[in-house]
């Protein structure tokens, strides 16, 4: 990709496009093919917006993760209302109240009469924003004795919507960050292979071959044994970010073994070791820049299995516990038949959230592809 | 290729060998063993704990236990017996395969038998909008993870009782006749198995489509429309074969990621499999039965590679093993 940028001058048709344009660096031509896929484009949008919700979660949450509220636990999602019963229109919405139906199970009715309107930064529960900044103003909330719940409660009287929020916090960056240890893992072990081969290469082929052997599953519940099963909540983290650092490694290290095999045979590498380029300045010029675009490109599409991973072991009762959020042991909550008979927003808005937030991945990753694809870039041709 | 199955089936011993040590060393790792658990329990006493500890072995370093455990393996192919059950392993092992292949067989039923012939339908009409609304079902599909959609068709099951909500079979399983009991086992592995197998569906089709696709635009598709043969002939008897071959392949490579996908299903579904009985195992530690589990496991997904290159060869006469 660096090569692209020090191209000849024009020698071909499609030359003529690019001399027509101003010089360009490897990033703007990636950056011109990759808005072309509105999907990508949409994809990251929508996975910015998430990361930002996740950041501001205490903030953005009407209430804190832990809060119950003994009254009324399975309350279904609050249906928020514009038009009062006078006729009179409110701008921003209003919920009624509601109060347990005489004599059934656990089922709620509103009050029509009376109206909880819905206020903006409303004080609640103090907090810390981004670890420090200590508040207790919340985007959204209603007066004291009332509460609010978009998505619904959960058996313990625990907000749904705020739970998602706060949720996010670990599922969306467990598996970024084991993600990041794995592939650092990955490239680490699988450029030492390629590039001394012997006995390096034999010892960390067969250690790749064993782990890849076992199901994954299987091997992330493994892991999960050594740990104690009860810790407190940030270990918990680590532990899940050692475990999934320590799945994804070896297919990685595999291919790129390959890469380094075949790319230390490229002519333009015995051409820098003839200039009498330093191998570590090759290796960093010349060998991993050329894996770049494959890693980038892998590692997005990775990124929905490492945050799965923590879905599952949160979801099976071994990674996040009660009572932190996650989406997988919010999706845990829904097993219960009770949940399933009559209490789908359980299931619906965790199980939404992880929809769209690994379809949106997937879309990037298609995106990245395309416009990373070096064959593309290299010829200038976009399309 | 005699030769070349048997070098490869010699290849798993020492991968399964290097597979129980680093699971035997995960197990050493395990703050605690199986009688801790049992050691809450105010009913037994403390020599019975330490007698316990003494025959399970418990109280031996961890080579001298592996050691034992190999040489029980070798000698009289014993998995050594289950902590817990008080039975063993091989026989939990058994029916725990045996249900665990039975749902993946199933779910691969699932999977081909939409995707071959969904990918050829999206092939043949490509750019219309079956091909568009067959595109847009595989990006969703490919979004929706096991977890989901097993969650998702057990509410199916709880809010409409058409099919029964987990487990293998129904508490009268055994009053019925024969026909009665396969279809009681069909309404209980449905679910489970349109879950494991519509995971991988989505790419299953898209390669299925690709790969058509690729074969119609060659030269001797081209010539068999030449001849005058009807679309029909063309598509299923010329270019079809061809473009099956790839697929063939990812028979065997799939198997692997369905035991692997299974897990979670039959955790959902409390479907008495393999995958079962290892979380089951882990959370008591039940040493020796994690052991086989996980043995068993990989195993089988070492077979399934091997049989993909297997089926590779036998159905492209142009690879040959020696």
């Amino acid at each position: 990709m660096t090569d692209s940028a020090r191209r000849p001058g024009p020698n071909g048709p499609e030359a003529e496009e690019q001399a027509a344009l101003p010089p360009q660096s490897p990033w703007r031509l990636f950056w011109r093919q990759f808005r072309r896929s509105h999907l990508a484009i949409a994809g990251g949008g929508l996975l910015a917006a998430f990361y930002a919700v996740a950041l501001f979660a205490p903030f953005l949450a009407p209430y804190s993760q832990e809060s119950m509220d003994r009254a009324r636990f399975f309350h279904p999602p609050h249906r928020l209302h514009w038009i009062d019963a006078r006729g009179r229109f409110h701008p921003i919405p209003f919920i009624h109240p509601t109060r347990l139906a005489a004599g059934s199970n656990m089922r709620f009715e509103e009050d029509r009469s009376r109206v909880v309107p819905i206020q903006l930064f409303v004080r609640g529960a103090s907090y810390r924003l981004f670890g420090v900044l200590r508040g207790d103003r919340h985007l959204f909330g209603v007066e004291a004795p009332y509460r609010v719940f978009l998505m619904g409660a959960d058996p313990q009287g625990r907000d749904v919507f705020s739970r998602l929020l706060y949720g996010s916090q670990v599922s969306l960056t467990v598996g970024l960050l084991g993600l990041a240890i794995s592939f650092t893992i990955g490239l680490l072990l699988g450029g030492i292979s390629g590039y001394f081969g012997g006995w390096v290469d034999t010892v960390i082929m067969r250690w790749t071959e064993l782990l890849l052997s076992i199901p994954g599953l299987y091997l992330i519940i493994a892991l999960r044994g050594i740990f104690p099963t009860t810790l407190p909540s940030q270990q918990v983290y680590l532990a899940i970010v050692v475990i999934l650092a320590f799945i994804g490694w070896a297919g990685l290290a595999r291919i790129i073994r390959g890469m380094v095999l075949s790319i230390r045979r490229q002519e333009y590498v015995a051409a820098a070791e003839a200039l009498g380029m330093s191998r570590l300045r090759i290796i960093a010029r010349h060998i991993l820049p050329n894996t770049l675009s494959f890693v980038i490109v892998a590692a997005t599409i990775s990124i929905p299995g490492y945050i799965l991973g923590e879905i599952v072991l949160s979801f099976l009762g071994m990674g996040v516990q009660e009572p932190a959020a996650s989406w997988g042991n919010m999706l845990n909550q829904a097993r219960t038949p009770r949940a399933l008979e009559s209490l789908p927003w359980l299931l619906f808005a965790p199980g939404t959230a992880i929809f769209l937030t690994v379809m949106a991945f997937n879309f990037l990753g298609d995106g990245l592809r395309d416009a990373l694809d070096p064959r593309k870039v290299l010829g200038g041709k976009t399309g | 290729m005699r030769t070349y199955v048997l070098r490869r089936l010699l290849q798993v011993i020492p991968l399964l060998l290097g597979i129980s040590i680093f699971t035997f060393l995960l197990l050493q790792l395990a703050p605690g063993d199986f009688l801790n658990t049992m050691a809450e329990n105010p009913t037994v006493s403390a020599e019975r704990l330490e007698a316990m500890r003494h025959s399970f072995g418990l109280d031996k370093p961890w080579y001298i236990q592996y050691g034992l455990y190999l040489k029980n393996l070798f000698l009289h192919f014993d998995f050594g017996e289950s902590f817990a059950r008080h039975q063993k392993v091989t026989a939990i092992l058994r029916e725990g395969v045996l249900n665990t292949l039975l749902l993946a067989a199933a779910a691969a039923l699932v999977t081909w038998g939409l995707a071959i012939p969904l990918g050829v339908w999206a092939a043949v009409r490509q750019y219309s909008w079956v091909d568009k609304g067959l595109a847009v079902f595989g990006v969703v599909g490919l979004s929706v993870p096991e977890v989901l959609s097993g969650l998702l068709l057990l509410m199916l099951a709880a809010s409409t009782g058409w099919f029964p909500v987990g487990g293998m079979r129904s508490i009268d399983y055994d009053q019925l006749d024969m026909a009665g009991k396969a279809l009681d086992l069909l309404r209980h592995m449905a679910l489970p198995a349109l879950v494991v197998g519509l995971t991988p569906l989505a790419g299953r089709m898209r390669q299925m489509r690709g790969n058509l696709l690729d074969v119609l635009r060659l030269d001797y598709v081209t010539t068999a429309r030449a001849k005058g043969l009807s679309e029909g002939v063309v598509v299923f008897k010329h270019a079809l074969r061809n473009a099956i071959n790839p697929l063939i392949t990812l028979f065997g490579y799939t198997l692997g990621a369905l035991v692997s996908g299974s897990l979670v299903v039959e955790i959902i579904f409390s479907w008495p499999g393999l995958g079962r009985i290892t979380f089951d195992a882990i959370l008591t530690q039940d040493q020796y039965l994690v052991l086989g589990a996980v043995m068993m496991a990989s195993f089988v997904l070492v077979l399934g590679n091997l049989v993909a290159d297997l089926l590779l060869a036998v159905a492209d006469p142009r690879i040959a093993y020696d």
